[in-house]
């Protein structure tokens, strides 16, 4: 079973802060971390791995230092890894990745029975990159998957269950496919000492545009519709942050009074 | 290549675009800023720089579609379990104003077995579509990402719409990102703000990102149409219901069969809960201050009594307290309530992401110096087992429930 996991470096953003000042992002000594729902999507990788046997190969697109991830998802076990990064690649969205994270899982694993990523970047925040790899393989997409129930090799289907809005999905797919997977499908393992020093000695390719015969007119800015315009901090909250101080007895009749006052509780 | 410039003479080195980079692309270097690969050429630095020494120089791109060919808002008209998502009538109303600004019509893209299609397609012009878009029949009954990405990707290619938006729920995420992809159009997920741009018509989608802490207006290139979004659900006003209303019914067929269909829905679970957090006008949410799974038992009777669904912060579901689908926050669902009641909870910034644009916010905390009564409008400190049975018997007096 060829397995590609697709992951992302992305700020952790406990602590982003916006400068008051400023009232800009502060970046300073913020660290980067795996994507949390791509730690999911290693670990369900993983599990497949030990149950049905196979290759699982890591792939993050980013500038040089995502190469930190990567050596996390060799530490917890992954058999091979990538990275793929060029200038070229800068001020792609979700389109232009999308292609180019699809032409380096064909480069460099070639005929894949799963995809998985997690569901969305927490820095983005899109859940668009996804759904956009499994169009440019042409093959079928399960989102929001919170469990495998069934991989049926021989017969190239597997079974899941979708955790949506009102429920949960059972949906029976053909392979290849692609999953993106939210926090509940598992619990994702640390990494062994062994597996830390292995991944410290490793050395990690890294493939350019070229490497992965990207078309240049579909990567990058050049291959994006859409550009930001204007980044901007959030409005502040027009939270009073009203402390309603006294003894319980009169306080919380004083805030079941302004609550009903809202209209809102019927 | 798009480049960012800085000039070495006229930079001061005064640092004011460093933070400015939601993306920490500027550094300093013997002085003055310099910039890295990590540059998304967004134009933060730009605007900031106070001697204008920061250029933005950004290809032209050759246009190699006529624009002028693409007309008319189209909104994705979703249903599930026999009734159209909310969302689809927020967005309807919210692009009767995008038609408007534009000067073209308002449409709806709807697809299903016959009977629905019947029955929403005369919602849909009810909450405003001149014109309705269908495909019916028994692959489209429930939605799957295959028929309907086809069903969609003919029509967007046949009457060429210049915008379509779509709700961000599960179910538009995961339909729009195909569709977007297979025509190579621009797609802006999880937009709070839409905007037509008074003299080049062109659509601006605001957005928030890293957590809600920055947002992000965004826009399509030229020669990429149709302009895509998908849009959060409860940003925008129900619009009225009108059932007098007129419109068109455009019908168009499949080309597929079920053999060229890669999935089967084999059962839907339903949720427990009988009210949904997606739903939910009013939350109440439990933290690491429940101290178990029992400790849910007084969020519950609050909850009940105001026919809210019971939320809970990431603690808690690590804590195997809750189930995962209650989890509030960046690794679990953004909500918009009227009223989100938080016990117990810190209120760290990836609760506040998935919480914070309600629209009243109650902190029940025993520490003052919690993070969330920064973000509250009202606030208790104390124990939330005392605080909130009082809360739970004081709107039941209230409501006589």
């Amino acid at each position: 079973m060829k397995i590609a996991v697709c992951i992302k470096q992305v700020p952790d953003t406990t602590d982003v802060k916006i400068d008051p000042k400023t009232n800009t992002l502060v970046r300073e000594g913020v660290a980067s971390i795996t994507n949390p729902f791509d730690e999911y999507a290693v670990e369900e990788a993983l599990l497949i791995r030990e149950k049905h046997g196979g290759e699982v190969h890591v792939i993050s697109m980013g500038p040089p230092q995502a190469i930190e991830v990567l050596k996390n998802a060799l530490a917890v076990g992954a058999d091979k890894v990538y990275l793929v990064s060029d200038r070229a690649f800068a001020g792609a969205d979700t389109l232009a990745t999308a292609y180019t994270v699809a032409k380096t899982i064909k480069a460099v694993v070639g005929d894949v029975d799963l995809v998985i990523c997690g569901k969305q970047a927490i820095d983005g925040d899109t859940a668009q990159v996804g759904p956009g790899i499994a169009t440019r393989l042409g093959i079928p997409q399960l989102t929001y998957v919170s469990k495998i129930k069934e991989i049926n090799l021989e017969k190239k289907k597997i079974v899941v269950e979708r955790l949506l809005e009102y429920g949960r999905e059972v949906v029976e797919s053909s392979l290849p496919a692609l999953l993106t997977v939210v926090k509940d499908i598992n619990e994702p393992r640390l990494p062994s000492l062994l597996g830390i020093k292995k991944a410290a000695k490793a050395q990690i390719p890294t493939l350019t545009a070229k490497d992965i015969g990207a078309d240049e007119n579909r990567i990058g800015l050049k291959g994006s519709p859409t550009w930001v315009m204007r980044v901007f901090s959030p409005e502040a909250r027009g939270g009073s942050g009203e402390i309603l101080k006294g003894e319980l007895p009169e306080v919380v009749p004083l805030l079941v009074n302004k609550l009903m006052d809202t209209k809102f509780i019927k | 290549m798009a480049k960012l410039l800085i000039d070495k003479d006229t930079c001061t080195g005064c640092e004011s675009c460093i933070p400015a980079c939601p993306f920490g692309a500027l550094s300093m270097k013997e002085g003055i800023a310099v910039v890295d690969e990590k540059c998304t050429f967004c134009g933060a630095c730009v605007d900031i720089c106070p001697v204008s020494a920061i250029t933005l120089e950004k290809e032209e791109k050759a246009v190699t579609i006529d624009i002028t060919t693409y007309k008319d808002v189209w909104v994705f008209i979703e249903h599930e379990f026999g009734k159209v998502g909310s969302v689809s009538f927020e967005l309807l109303g919210e692009g009767r104003k995008l038609a408007d600004a534009i000067g073209c019509k308002l449409c709806g893209m709807l697809f299903g077995d016959q009977e629905t299609v019947d029955k929403f397609a005369k919602e849909a012009i009810a909450y405003g579509a001149e014109k309705v878009y269908v495909m019916e029949g028994p692959l489209l009954k429930e939605y799957r990402t295959d028929p309907y990405a086809k069903a969609a990707v003919d029509l967007i290619r046949k009457y060429k719409p210049e915008i379509v938006l779509f709700g961000a729920t599960t179910q538009g995420r995961d339909f729009a990102g195909t569709v977007a992809t297979t025509i190579e159009a621009g797609l802006t997920a999880d937009c709070t703000g839409l905007e037509i741009d008074p003299e080049t018509k062109y659509l601006k989608q605001t957005r928030p990102a890293f957590g809600g802490n920055i947002m992000a207006t965004i826009q399509d290139y030229p020669n990429y149409r149709p302009q895509m979004s998908t849009v959060r659900p409860k940003v925008f006003a129900m619009p009225p219901r009108d059932d007098s209303r007129k419109g068109e019914i455009i019908r168009e067929t499949l080309q597929m069969t079920e053999d060229q269909v890669r999935t089967k829905i084999v059962e839907f679970i339903r949720g427990a809960e009988t009210i949904n957090l997606a739903d939910a006008e009013i939350i109440v949410s439990g933290g690491r201050g429940v101290g178990g799974p029992e400790g849910f038992k007084p969020i519950r009777e609050l909850a009940e009594v105001l026919g809210a669904a019971v939320g809970s912060s990431r603690a808690a579901v690590d804590s195997g307290w809750i189930p995962y689908e209650h989890q509030v926050g960046q690794t679990g669902r953004t909500v918009r309530p009227k009223i989100y009641i938080a016990c117990g909870i810190s209120g760290s910034i990836q609760h506040q992401a998935g919480m914070k644009t309600s629209d009243i916010i109650v902190a029940i905390n025993k520490d003052a110096e919690a993070p969330i009564f920064k973000i509250a409008t009202y606030g208790i400190v104390g124990d939330l087992f005392t605080v909130v049975p009082m809360l739970t018997q004081e709107f039941k007096k209230r409501l006589g429930r």
